[in-house]
C-alpha cells in the first residue's frame, strides 16, 4: 500500500526546477491575487485564496511530504458527505452526459442556465465511443470490469469522485463533491457510468 | 494575388468553424488536420493571415493623435526610446522607472494611453476582450501591431534587475499556486509533458523547449473565435476555465505570468501574430 502510494505521488509530482530563484512571500502572492480580481462578488471571494489543503498541495508542488501527505488524507476524508440511503450507484446514462459537459461555475454561467458537469472526457478516457478525451489523468476504459464490479470499488469510486485528497493526496482532479461542484446524486450517477455493468465503460 | 489569399484563408477559417459545430470526434480529428493545412498555407504566404489586418489597424491606432489630450502613441516609450516600435515587444516585459513598475507590451500600452492620451483606466479595463466572432479591441489591435514588428526576432528580454526578478519569480509561485472551486493551477494542464486536454495538445510552459515553440505566437488569430486573441485575454481565459473571477487587465498576476512565461521562453522565436486552433 505504501509502495502504490509512493508511485502515486512520483506520478502527480512536478519536476523541480533547478534555478535559484528569490522566495516570493505568501502575502506577497495572496495580495497579487486580491488585486488582480477586484470586486468579485461576496460569494466568490472564497475562490481567490486556497484553503489549507491547496497551501500545502502547490508549496509541495502536489508531492507533499509523507506525515503532510497524511494530514491532508484524514481532513480531506472528513469532508466526504455519504448518500443517505448507502446506494453509491446512480444512472450511467445520466452520468455520461454530466462526463460530457464542462458547463457550471465559470464566470459566464451565471445565473445557471444548466446544471454543473463534471467534464471527465476533459482529462479521462471512458468509453471506445468517445474518442475526444484528455490524457491529464489515466484511462477509465473498462474500469468496473477491470476492479470485477466489487462494491469496495464502487465506494472507492464514489469516495474518489467526491473528494480525491482522501485517497491521493494533492490530487489533480477537483474535489467534485466536497467542493460543491456536483451534488451527491450527479456523483452516484458518474459513479454508475464507471461501475454498472451495462455502461459503455464497461462494454 | 495577396487579397485572394486572404479570401481563401477566411472561407477556409469558415469551413473549419462549421466543422468545429459538430462534436463528433472523427469531425474533430478532420479540423486538426484542416487546421494544420491551414498552418501550412500561412507559412507559405504570412500574408493570409487575417490577424494582419488588425496589425494594419493597430498601425494607424498608434499613429493616430487620439484621446482627450488628442496626441498619438509615437510619444510611447516601450523601452527603445519614444515611438520605437521595431524590437520592442522581443524585449518585454521590463522594468519602467516612469512608472516604478515591471510591465508586458499591453500593461505599457495601457500606461501610455492613459499617462500620453487621457484616457480613463477604468473603461480602459471595464471590457477590454472581445466577445467570440467580435474584433480584437484597441489596445490589442495596438499590441498586435507592436508584436508584429518583433516578428523572426527572438526573445531577449533581459528580466535581471531586481524588480523584474520579483515578477518572474511571483509568475513562477502563480504557474503553481490552487485556488478556486476545481483547485486548479495554470500547472495542472501545463506542467507535464505531452498531455491533452480532450483532443487538444497542452504545452508544458514550465520547460524552456516547449515554453520556446509557443509563447512568441501571441497575440495569434485563434480560428475557433474568429479573432486575435491578445497573451493577456489568452491568461482571462484560462483562469474562466479555471472557474476564477475575472483578471483585470494590466494586473501585477498578469504581468507577472507573462514575465514567468517570457524567461522560460527566451531565446526561442517571435511568430507574432500566430494562428492558434
Amino acid at each position: 500500500m505504501r509502495a502504490i502510494a509512493a508511485l502515486a505521488f512520483a506520478l502527480v509530482a512536478a519536476p523541480a526546477t533547478a534555478q535559484d530563484k528569490p522566495a516570493v512571500p505568501a502575502e506577497k502572492v495572496e495580495a497579487a491575487v486580491k488585486a488582480a480580481f477586484p470586486n468579485p462578488a461576496p460569494e466568490w471571494q472564497a475562490r481567490l485564496h486556497p484553503d489549507e489543503t491547496m497551501k500545502a498541495c502547490s508549496a509541495h508542488d502536489n508531492a507533499p511530504p509523507p506525515a503532510l501527505a497524511e494530514a491532508i488524507q484524514a481532513r480531506e476524508r472528513a469532508k466526504i458527505e455519504y448518500p443517505a440511503d448507502g446506494q453509491f450507484m446512480g444512472d450511467w446514462r445520466r452520468g455520461e452526459r454530466l462526463a460530457q459537459s464542462g458547463y457550471g461555475m465559470r464566470f459566464t454561467d451565471y445565473p445557471p442556465r444548466n446544471p454543473n458537469g463534471g467534464n471527465c472526457y476533459a482529462c479521462h478516457q471512458l468509453t471506445k465511443q468517445e474518442l475526444s478525451y484528455g490524457t491529464i489523468g489515466p484511462s477509465l476504459l473498462g474500469y468496473g470490469r477491470i476492479k470485477e464490479f466489487s462494491p469496495e470499488a464502487v465506494k472507492a469510486a464514489y469516495e474518489k469522485i467526491a473528494n480525491p485528497h482522501a485517497t491521493l493526496p494533492c490530487s489533480l482532479m477537483p474535489r467534485f463533491g466536497s467542493n460543491k461542484i456536483l451534488t451527491i446524486e450527479q456523483v452516484k450517477d458518474l459513479v454508475a457510468l464507471l461501475m454498472d455493468k451495462d455502461s459503455p465503460v464497461n462494454n | 494575388m495577396k487579397g485572394s489569399h486572404l479570401a481563401a484563408a477566411l472561407a477556409g477559417a469558415l469551413s473549419f468553424l462549421l466543422t468545429g459545430l459538430s462534436f463528433a470526434p472523427a469531425q474533430d480529428m478532420d479540423t486538426e488536420r484542416a487546421i494544420e493545412r491551414y498552418r501550412q498555407m500561412l507559412k507559405e504566404d504570412p500574408w493570409s493571415n487575417p490577424a494582419l489586418l488588425d496589425a494594419d489597424r493597430g498601425e494607424t491606432l498608434w499613429t493616430t493623435p487620439r484621446g482627450p489630450k488628442n496626441v498619438s502613441l509615437e510619444g510611447c516609450d516601450l523601452g527603445k526610446g519614444p515611438g520605437v516600435v521595431e524590437g520592442a515587444f522581443a524585449e518585454l516585459p521590463r522594468y519602467f522607472a516612469d512608472a516604478d513598475k515591471v510591465m508586458d507590451l499591453e500593461t505599457r500600452l495601457l500606461w501610455c494611453m492613459e499617462s500620453l492620451q487621457g484616457f480613463n483606466r477604468a473603461d480602459l479595463v471595464k471590457r477590454p476582450h472581445p466577445a467570440g466572432g467580435q474584433p480584437v479591441k484597441e489596445l490589442g489591435a495596438i499590441a498586435t501591431y507592436i508584436a508584429s514588428k518583433s516578428n523572426g526576432m527572438t526573445f531577449a528580454a533581459k528580466l535581471d534587475q531586481p524588480k523584474e526578478r520579483e515578477a518572474v519569480a511571483l509568475g513562477e509561485a502563480l504557474f503553481a499556486r490552487r485556488s478556486g472551486p476545481f483547485d486548479f493551477a495554470c500547472a495542472t494542464c501545463h506542467a507535464e509533458e505531452g498531455r491533452r486536454i480532450r483532443l487538444q495538445a497542452l504545452p508544458q510552459l514550465s520547460k524552456p523547449e516547449e515554453a520556446r515553440k509557443v509563447v512568441g505566437e501571441w497575440p495569434a488569430y485563434r480560428v475557433s473565435s474568429t479573432h486575435v486573441m491578445t497573451m493577456q485575454h489568452r491568461l482571462y481565459d484560462c483562469f474562466w476555465q479555471m472557474r476564477m473571477p475575472e483578471l483585470e487587465l494590466g494586473s501585477d498576476v498578469s504581468v507577472a505570468l507573462i514575465a514567468y512565461l517570457v524567461k522560460t521562453a527566451q531565446g526561442g522565436e517571435i511568430a507574432a501574430p500566430g494562428l492558434k486552433r
